[in-house]
């Protein structure tokens, strides 16, 4: 929703998947260096590098297309 | 490192506890942005009426996934099996689609602020004050235990004092709820709605990796359990063969028909988010494209309850045997799932969807309180004339007391062993009769005031009743639920049938003695007397009737293919 100058949640939203996948890729890229001595199930699949990269994206595109400052 | 630890599941890396702290940092700052947009009734109460059908339609379908959705059907999955996808296919998705195409009009046209107050321009003040009155005392009952679920996930998870994560979370949404209103409640829903599939979804597809896809599942949760779990149909032929002790007239006609409809159509903690669509159109739409989602919220939530039966390596139990084991109940089975598979960072934003759920949940009840509150028993019945910044400032001070009242209730249920049961039983006692009420004042014109009320009364008076009469006398199980091997849900299920019925039979006769309203009165009230704007002019692809039509095609898919 945007109206009467109103930022979009759209925006939040944005910002939200940007910074949690900022903090889950780089923790992920993090532990590709500084392999855990206990790992998950799974942990071959790093599943924090791609997963978080993904966030990262959608987050920074929804931030970029729900800017405000772009009104 | 996520690792399971004596004393708690999972011990959060720094990196987590970051990812937590911004979600709730994200949500007050939403609230406080909202504040100076929450001024008058219309904005504190029904989000200024301005919100598009996605935003309606997610926050409706988001104030419905709290604690209960995630924690409760993942933990329902684990021990029943696949049964469980019942409440998310065939017991809302017929109701999701019955909501936008026909009721919708209704409640939008009426300008009703409420579901009360519908009740009070169909039936009158009598009506509106019984339906109002038990909706509060559900609603806080509701938030209360949607606290108590929370604070138990974080105790046994991260080991947290529950009176610190019952506080912290519930001051919280009373900050966000009371500053910006029903429009924070739904930003935030939004955004929570968001959180908790980016903080799920990895679970089930992880999950499926492991197990070797679904044939794989299947076999192992044949093994582990029974080949029933997952199967969702062709076991309800009778009581006895399937682990709900259901049989399928009680999830036809008591979830599919009266419980889902009851609860989708007439529950105003999920129809406010609908009120406040932007015109009826997107309030049509609104509910399909909450259906739309929801017929794929099982993936994250009731998969991750079968995976769990098919690769952790300990037996979950019983919330009582858990404890004198020292042992995992099956509550924690999403929780162990996340701990298996999310290292950092995963492992923060999975505790995050989990908290985002709760807190979604939280404030759905606790705005939906605050609006009946304010407008449909102090309005109605306390101080009739009053302005609205009067209005507006009994709103926010009620959504405090509605917090307040809340957590005093998440203190109270601690002594209730199973939680789901119990909210399945407050839904029979008091939103299938209103269902009964609802749908013959939108339908049959010859409804008549003493009808409604007297309807809506016997139902719930007969709920409770049979509630009590079972509780005291377990052989009466026969009689209300068919079936002396029915258990506690396939009993909430019939028991919720008869109260409709008796619902619905009480108002009819009640009616058709008493004198009905001119149909001059009952114009934008009631199918017959109202005209609703024609969509002939509107292309195909912008029609609700056409995405319910899909969303009905898919919804058969799935239910055949999982048969």
């Amino acid at each position: 929703m945007r109206s009467d100058g109103t930022i979009s949640i759209w925006f939040f939203i944005g910002i939200s998947l940007l910074v949690n996948g900022l903090l889950i890729c780089g923790a992920g890229l993090y532990q590709l260096s500084h392999p855990p001595a206990a790992k998950v199930v799974l942990y071959d699949l790093h599943a924090n590098v791609w997963w978080g990269g993904i966030l990262l994206v959608i987050g920074l595109l929804y931030c970029v297309r729900y800017n405000p400052a772009r009104r | 490192m996520a690792t399971i630890t004596g004393d708690r599941l999972v011990r959060l890396a720094p990196v987590d506890l970051v990812i937590v702290v911004f979600y709730f940092v994200l949500v007050l700052a939403i609230g406080f942005y909202l504040k100076g947009r929450s001024n008058t009734g219309e904005d504190f109460f029904l989000a200024g009426r301005e919100m598009t059908a996605w935003i309606a339609g997610l926050s409706f379908l988001s104030a419905n996934l709290g604690a209960l959705e995630l924690m409760g059907w993942a933990a329902a999955s684990y021990q029943y099996g696949i049964l469980a996808a019942h409440w998310y296919w065939i017991g809302a998705i017929p109701a999701m689609l019955f909501l936008g195409l026909v009721m919708m009009p209704f409640y939008y046209i009426s300008k009703t602020h409420s579901v009360p107050g519908y009740l009070k321009l169909r039936f009158g003040e009598a009506s509106r004050a019984l339906s109002a009155i038990s909706f509060a005392f559900m609603t806080v009952l509701m938030s209360g235990i949607n606290m108590y679920a929370m604070a138990l996930v974080m105790k046994v998870v991260l080991g947290w004092d529950i009176n610190f994560s019952i506080w912290i979370s519930s001051i919280t949404v009373a900050i966000y709820v009371t500053l910006g209103g029903l429009r924070s409640a739904i930003f935030n829903e939004v955004l929570q709605f968001i959180l908790i599939w980016a903080g799920a979804l990895l679970i089930p597809i992880l999950g499926l990796i492991e197990a070797g896809g679904w044939k794989a599942l299947q076999l192992k949760v044949a093994q582990n359990a029974s080949v029933e779990y997952t199967h969702l149909w062709s076991t309800l032929g009778s009581f006895k063969d399937n682990p709900m002790g259901i049989h399928w007239t009680g999830i036809v006609f008591g979830l599919g028909f009266v419980i889902s409809f009851a609860y989708w159509t007439t529950d105003f903690l999920v129809v406010q988010r609908v009120l406040a669509a932007k015109d009826l159109r997107a309030a049509k739409m609104a509910p399909i494209i909450g259906a739309a989602f929801k017929m794929f919220v099982p993936f994250i939530v009731i998969l991750p309850g079968l995976l769990g039966l098919a690769v952790l390596p300990m037996k979950l139990t019983g919330e009582a045997a858990a404890v004198a084991s020292h042992g995992h109940s099956y509550n924690e089975v999403l929780p162990l799932m996340l701990a298996r598979y999310c290292g950092p960072g995963l492992l923060g934003l999975g505790i995050t969807a989990l908290i985002a759920g709760f807190m979604s949940g939280m404030a759905g009840n606790v705005s939906a309180f605050s609006t009946v509150w304010t407008y449909d028993i102090y309005k109605a019945l306390i101080k009739k004339k009053a302005t609205d910044a009067h209005y507006v400032l009994m709103g926010r001070w009620s959504t405090m007391l509605g917090v307040l009242i809340s957590i005093g209730t998440a203190y109270l249920v601690m002594q209730f062993l199973s939680i789901m049961d119990y909210v399945q039983a407050l839904f029979s006692f008091f939103v299938a009769p209103l269902f009964g009420t609802v749908i013959l004042g939108m339908l049959w014109k010859r409804a008549t005031a003493a009808g409604g009320f007297g309807g809506l009364l016997a139902g719930t008076v007969s709920s409770i009743g049979m509630w009590a009469w079972v509780r005291h006398y377990p052989s009466a199980l026969r009689f209300v639920a068919l079936s002396s091997n029915a258990k506690d849900m396939a009993e909430n299920m019939y028991r919720g049938l008869w109260s409709w019925i008796i619902c619905v039979v009480v108002t009819v006769v009640v009616s058709m003695v008493t004198t009905s309203k001119p149909e001059s009165e009952l114009v934008g009230l009631v199918y017959g007397a109202t005209e609703i704007a024609s969509e002939a002019q509107v292309p195909l692809y912008h029609k609700p009737v056409f995405w319910a039509v899909v969303v009905t095609i898919v919804f058969v898919a799935l239910n055949i293919i999982f048969w």
